[in-house]
């Protein structure tokens, strides 16, 4: 390939762009052998693609100075010029829209240019209707004319009138009706255009009063059909429905079959939508609500009015209480109705509808505490508590209802007696009424209030005060209720800390106090937490404290303290069996537990050297404390029998014979037997619980005087023992977790994917995608600048070809010039030649 | 006041006029006689402030005292015969002095030690001994005797007074011969006892000598009461007399039986305050073999002493490790001194040259006792076995025996043996660590659960885990966020309202 090459290349590229089709060209170029460029390999190398060996320089060539002055070519000769040409035509050059879909988007868009220039006088107005590009009304018309030439043109050519001026070409219906009614009137005299207009504005009044009639009529129907229907509903649900569709068989002449199955299913009873339950906001909302005008009704008592205005109730319907055909055979409840201010119905607390666990307690508290307090009280709580039955009914579910329904019947009775006894004066109920709790409360904002509020009254008020409090001021309710309540748990939990660590603790009290503890803490876990480390860690930073002080710390914690009395004793045992309580799910294991454990039973022997076992920290194997659980005396042992241990013991031993001593150190030894039977239970599975257990073993087979305790305590003895010595002894080596296998080093060749030859394979795939990158965009930018260079030298070609061509242009012109000067020239020679010779 | 003020006069007129010198013995009176605390005090003030000006004065009678009627009675000067009669007024006075540091009340003590004090500095300035020949020493050893002597009383604590007495310690030559006098005190004291313990008097004795801060250097020692000329000649000035000293006295005072209490204070002491101020730290070989050998606390603290004996002066120590070993029982978890104890034993074991039988039984038996140990204790301890692990991969046994016979029915340890070798620790396995990944506390879980995995070859620094205590644990466990409360699920009906509550069981709510 040489320079004759090349040039016979453009000289057959030039005419093929020409032309036009180019794959003819390529086709035609292919099969020349001339034209074909083979490079040529110096190395066969395996498996190499190779995508250059066969090149067409030509056509490549060539390809390019087409694309050039299509583009480029073009920008350079337009590069002065400002106009610019914008074929706006809606996606002409979009291919992706198909031509039918772009007629159509063509058309909405035309129409929508139009739309915001209608005449808004010209209300009937509607865009001429087309079909193929002519006018719907230009074809009717020429239908008309047909049509006009059968029948009468005249009505044709009018109603063809009509119709444009009035409604625009409409619909042939409108003139069919114009043809048939109107005819004959039409006939004897034209009408004006002011008669047409207002006889139609008559007709259309017409035809909409007509309408309405109809369908009041059919409203009507249908009501009276409903209430039909109503009413032998109740019959329908009570009575087999077959005999009511006998009934209607009987009535109605020939009922179809299918319509009996279609109306059977179109009257049969749905599942009509229930009360939807209540969401929890809206049930506090209620609750206050309630509260609210309880709390109302209590002062307004307070004051002396009197509820005689109260008018008496009508039946009560609860809300429950579906039309549903399901009716009570026989309903002995009392129906709420006020008789002298007083409600005869007795009935239960409202905490029941709430807790119904604690259902039971409360109200057999509430028994007692009704039959303790005096008359009117008894009175008034009754009145609050029918009050709340009466929304109570509302929300509680049928079986609680029953379930109060019963208790009430108990209740009855009681009442009735009450009744009798329970007319009482006006000034009387007043001082109930200041006496009674309030209704609403407002949360205490510092613990004195919070402690001032519950100072004074019994365990259920108090319970009562607290619900109240949380029930008015339900977090649902307003914003800053939350935090309020939140605040209210560390208050209680203050209170019943000042109640337990009071001389006498009042355990009864914290007991129920508890329960709203619970609850709270329920609602808002977070803030408990806070609140109960709060305490715990003041709690452990006093005892660091008075350890830092004193070397020792009063209360016995099962690891820091030494044990030196009896009470050390039972507070330490305890709090093993809280520890016990906690790991009971878990079992997680408690060194200290065991440990407290073996240290009761040591100080439980008489003293000796102890042998093959070793009590840890609170004990000490030696020193003066020990025996402290030690009973010698034969009566007490003998007499002694198995009682639970107060847990005022703890802060105040109040037992001072010698027998109720020896007694209670009986009764924590039995405790103690008995934990380590559970312990021994709960840890049964560890791998080392014969380890764990050993010096308990020691200690009981050897050591305890069995022979001397009771039968009682031989019971507890023997069953801790054999808890702990029928444990199968079974060890299995310890084996690691596998840990994932380093592979060993292979000779197999390593297959590493090739990507580009001639590159060094990065070892990651990163490091791979990054070089390979980079490659591409050293590959790009070296083609970009060849390509500008290219386009550098095509401009340059064209220019110079511009030049050349100008150059060659004024040439001519010069030379034309020249010419017609020198055939002036020559011609005025040849005239004064003339004239010379003349 | 009137008192105050008559006092005021004498003082006047003794120091205004040699005439009027006799009036000494009203101050004196008052000093000696059994007067009231507030005469008491004022007179010794009087004192001081008479003696000190008549030392500074140099009106006192310098050199060896003669006998006060014979140089009375002597041909000599007047000025001979009032400073010779006044320096036997002022001996009477340091005696009155000294018995009043046995006064009732402390502030006569501490003012009666003030000044003898007072005095001490003053005769170190003005002394009274007379330079015979070079080597001639001007402290007044004898007073400081004195003071030592009312310091160490035998029958009271007096550890308020030692620690008032403490700031002249600061003083070189004080301290050196506080030492010396102490020295000669317990050795007095003691022959008279006749070995037999005397609780207070070696307890104001400890409570002396163990904050005394011994220099390092030579160049530390600046600070010194007494100025003489041939001070670079003297052995005061000489840190290694001043060693030698102190090893003395602590090897007098260690040679006698110490109570318990006191045994275990000196040995706490002992590695850090005692040793390295001694020219001869191997001369404490015997006492520290022998509280090494009581056993409990006081062997535990040994170690420390011992570690130091070892390691720098080449004691060799039979059987050390089986020693060791034996110190191992279910308190070392529990006592006070758990953190330098196991300091020690990771060094004592950080050998790698330790046989792996040795290392094993160390292992289970400290894993053995970790089941009655308290939790910041496991966390200490299970790091500490893992490091144990690390340094000595052929123990990984006990950890992982992946052929071990299956369904043994006995642990192969053996608990109670005291010689490790015998131990059979090698064939066991360490259950106890499988047991305490359910202990209660996540951390401790947590921690044991490590011992599942292969170990990573770095190991764990266990220094600050030493000092754990419970307090940090709860703290660190009460200060974490807690994303989701944990609550009671079960419906609660009172304080032991559940189902098979275990409270219900066996208390009642009276």
């Amino acid at each position: 390939m040489g320079k004759a090459g090349k040039r016979k290349v453009r000289q057959a590229s030039a005419p093929s762009a020409a032309r036009g089709p180019v794959k003819s060209a390529v086709a035609a170029v292919r099969s020349n052998p001339f034209e074909v460029k083979v490079n040529r390999q110096k190395f066969n190398i395996l498996g190499r693609k190779t995508k250059n060996d066969v090149g067409l320089p030509g056509v490549s060539r060539s390809k390019a100075i087409r694309k050039r002055t299509q583009t480029l070519l073009k920008e350079y000769k337009e590069r002065e010029k400002a106009n610019v040409f914008k074929d706006k035509r809606f996606g002409e050059y979009n291919t992706k829209i198909s031509p039918e879909e772009k007629m159509i988007r063509r058309f909405a868009l035309e129409r929508q240019q139009s739309y915001g220039k209608k005449n808004i006088y010209n209300l009937n107005e509607d865009e001429e209707l087309t079909h193929y590009g002519q006018s719907l009304a230009e074809i009717e018309k020429l239908n008309d004319i047909v049509d006009s030439d059968s029948d009468s043109e005249e009505r044709g050519a009018l109603s063809a009138e009509l119709t444009a001026a009035h409604f625009g070409g409409g619909g042939g219906l409108l003139r069919k009706k114009a043809s048939s009614g109107q005819q004959d009137e039409e006939e004897e005299k034209p009408k004006s255009r002011k008669e047409l207009i207002e006889e139609m504005i008559a007709k259309s009044k017409q035809e909409k009063q007509e309408r309405q009639t109809r369908r009041e009529s059919a409203l009507e129907l249908t009501e009276k059909l409903d209430n039909d229907w109503k009413e032998i509903q109740t019959l329908i649900a009570r009575k087999a429905p077959k005999s009511e569709r006998k009934d209607k068989e009987a009535e109605k002449p020939k009922p179809d079959e299918y319509d009996m199955i279609v109306r059977e299913l179109g009257f049969e009873m749905k599942a009509k939508p229930s009360e939807r339950m209540k969401t929890e906001e809206e049930l506090a909302k209620e609750e206050q609500a309630r509260l609210q005008k309880l709390e109302a009704d209590r002062l307004r008592r307070m004051r002396g009015i009197d509820e005689e205005t109260n008018k008496k109730k009508p039946s009560h319907v609860s809300a429950d209480d579906l039309a549903d055909g399901f009716i009570l055979d026989k309903d002995d409840r009392r129906l709420l109705s006020y008789k002298d201010g007083k409600i005869d119905i007795e009935n239960e607390e409202e905490e029941e509808k709430d807790k119904e666990e604690e259902e039971e307690e409360v109200g057999e508290e509430e028994d007692n505490e009704n039959e303790e307090e005096s008359e009117e009280e008894t009175a008034n709580e009754d009145e609050e508590d029918s009050a709340a039955d009466t929304h109570s009914d509302l929300e509680s579910d049928l079986e609680s209802e029953e379930e109060a329904a019963g208790n009430k019947e108990q209740k009855k009775e009681k009442t009735n007696e009450n009744e009798s006894q329970n007319v009482e004066k006006l000034d009387q109920k007043m001082e109930a009424a200041k006496s009674e709790l309030p209704y609403t409360f407002a949360v205490p904002e510092s613990y004195e209030t919070f402690k001032s509020l519950l100072a004074g009254r019994t365990i259920e008020q108090q319970l009562i005060i607290l619900e109240r409090i949380q029930k008015c001021n339900h977090p649902s309710l307003a914003v800053g209720n939350k935090a309020k309540l939140e605040k209210l748990f560390g208050f209680l939990l203050e209170y019943i800390g000042e109640l337990a660590t009071l001389d006498l603790p009042e355990l009864r009290t914290i007991d129920k106090l508890v329960l709203p503890l619970y609850n709270l803490c329920q609602m808002f876990p977070e803030a408990a937490s806070d609140s109960i480390k709060f305490i715990l860690r003041d709690a452990a930073h006093d005892m660091e404290e008075v350890i830092e002080v004193k070397g020792r710390a009063t209360f016995p914690g099962l690891d820091t303290c030494r044990i030196t009395t009896l009470q050390d004793v039972i507070k330490g045992l305890f709090i093993c069996c809280l520890f016990l309580e906690y790991v009971s799910l878990s079992r997680r294991f408690v060194p200290e537990l065991i440990n407290f454990l073996l240290g009761v039973l040591h100080i439980s022997l008489p003293k000796k050297q102890a042998q093959g076992y070793t009590v840890v920290h609170p004990f000490t194997p030696v020193g003066k404390n020990l025996e402290l659980l030690l009973v010698c005396d034969k009566e007490d042992l003998e007499s002694w029998q198995k009682k639970n241990l107060p847990l005022s013991i703890v802060t105040r031993l109040n037992e001072t014979s010698r027998t109720e001593m020896n007694h209670t150190r009986l009764s924590c030894l039995a405790l103690c037997f008995d934990l380590i039977k559970k312990s021994a239970a709960l840890y049964e599975s560890l791998p080392s619980f014969h380890e764990i257990m050993h010096p308990i073993r020691i200690l009981l087979a050897q050591h305890v005087p069995v022979n001397e305790y009771p039968e009682k305590m031989k019971e507890w003895y023997h069953s801790a023992l054999k808890e702990l010595e029928n444990k199968v002894k079974h060890y299995t080596p310890l084996i690691c977790e596998k840990k994932k296998p380093v592979p060993l080093k292979q000779y197999t060749p390593k297959i590493v994917k090739v990507l580009e030859f001639g590159r060094k394979q990065a070892s990651s795939k990163k490091e791979q995608e990054r070089k390979q990158l980079i490659q591409r965009h050293k590959r790009e930018l070296k083609g970009a600048i060849r390509e500008i260079r290219k386009d550098n030298q095509f401009l340059a070609r064209m220019q110079l070809s511009e030049i050349m061509e100008r150059d060659s242009a004024r040439k001519r012109k010069v030379k034309e010039l020249l010419g017609s000067l020198a055939t002036q020239e020559g011609e005025w020679k040849a005239l004064k030649r003339k004239k010379g010779k003349n | 006041m009137a008192r105050a003020a008559e006092l005021a006069a004498c003082l006047e007129a003794v120091l205004g006029s040699r005439g009027n010198a006799n009036r000494v013995f009203q101050i004196l009176e008052l000093l000696a006689g059994q007067e009231e605390e507030e005469d008491v005090l004022c007179a010794t003030r009087t004192c001081s402030r008479l003696f000190g000006a008549l030392l500074e004065r140099r009106e006192l009678f310098v050199g060896p005292l003669p006998a006060e009627e014979a140089s009375l009675a002597g041909p000599c000067s007047a000025e001979h015969k009032y400073k010779v009669w006044m320096r036997h007024r002022y001996k009477d006075c340091l005696g009155c002095l000294a018995e009043l540091m046995g006064h009732d009340a402390f502030r006569v003590k501490e003012l009666s030690l003030c000044t003898l004090m007072k005095f001490v500095e003053l005769e170190a300035q003005y002394p009274l001994i007379k330079i015979e020949w070079k080597g001639t020493l001007t402290f007044p050893r004898e007073l400081v005797k004195v003071v030592v002597d009312g310091l160490l009383p035998l029958h009271e604590d007096a550890s308020l007074l030692i620690s008032r007495f403490q700031e002249y310690m600061e003083y070189d030559d004080v301290r050196y011969f506080v030492i010396k006098a102490v020295t000669e005190s317990i050795g007095q004291v003691m022959q008279k006892t006749k070995e037999r313990p005397l609780p207070f008097y070696q307890q104001n004795v400890f409570s002396l000598i163990s904050p005394i801060n011994m220099p390092n250097k030579e160049s530390d020692m600046v600070k010194f009461m007494m100025k003489q000329d041939n001070w670079e000649e003297l052995k005061v000035s000489k840190l290694q007399a001043h060693k030698q000293a102190f090893e003395k006295m602590w090897l007098s005072f260690l040679k006698h039986k110490l109570p318990t209490a006191l045994y275990k204070k000196v040995l706490v002491i002992l590695h850090d305050s005692i040793l390295p101020y001694m020219n001869e730290p191997t001369l404490m070989i015997d006492f520290l073999t022998v509280a090494y050998g009581i056993g409990g606390a006081i062997s535990l603290l040994a170690l420390n002493g011992l570690f130091i004996l070892i390691h720098q002066h080449n004691l060799e120590y039979p059987d050390f490790y089986k020693k060791l070993y034996s110190l191992l029982d279910p308190s070392v978890y529990h006592v006070k001194y758990r953190a330098r104890f196991f300091h020690l034993v990771d060094l004592f074991l950080s050998s790698s040259h330790l046989p792996a039988y040795l290392v094993a039984a160390f292992i289970k038996r400290l894993s053995r006792l970790a089941l009655t140990a308290p939790p910041e204790a496991l966390l200490m301890v299970i790091p500490f076995l893992c490091n144990l692990f690390r340094r000595h991969p052929a123990c990984r046994v006990l950890v992982h025996r992946p052929d071990g016979p299956e369904g043994m029915s006995e642990d192969p340890y053996i608990m109670e043996e005291e010689e490790p070798s015998k131990s059979r620790a090698l064939e066991s396995s360490l259950w106890e660590i499988q047991s305490l990944q359910n202990h209660y506390h996540p951390d401790v879980a947590k921690a044991a659960a490590v011992l599942n995995q292969s170990l990573s070859e770095i190991e764990d620094d266990i220094s600050g885990l030493l000092e754990l205590s419970a307090y940090e644990l709860f703290d660190k466990e009460v200060k974490k966020k807690a994303a989701d409360v944990p609550l009671e699920f079960e419906q609660i009906r009172g304080l032991f309202g559940k189902k098979n509550d275990i409270f219900a069981e066996h208390f009642t709510l009276d």
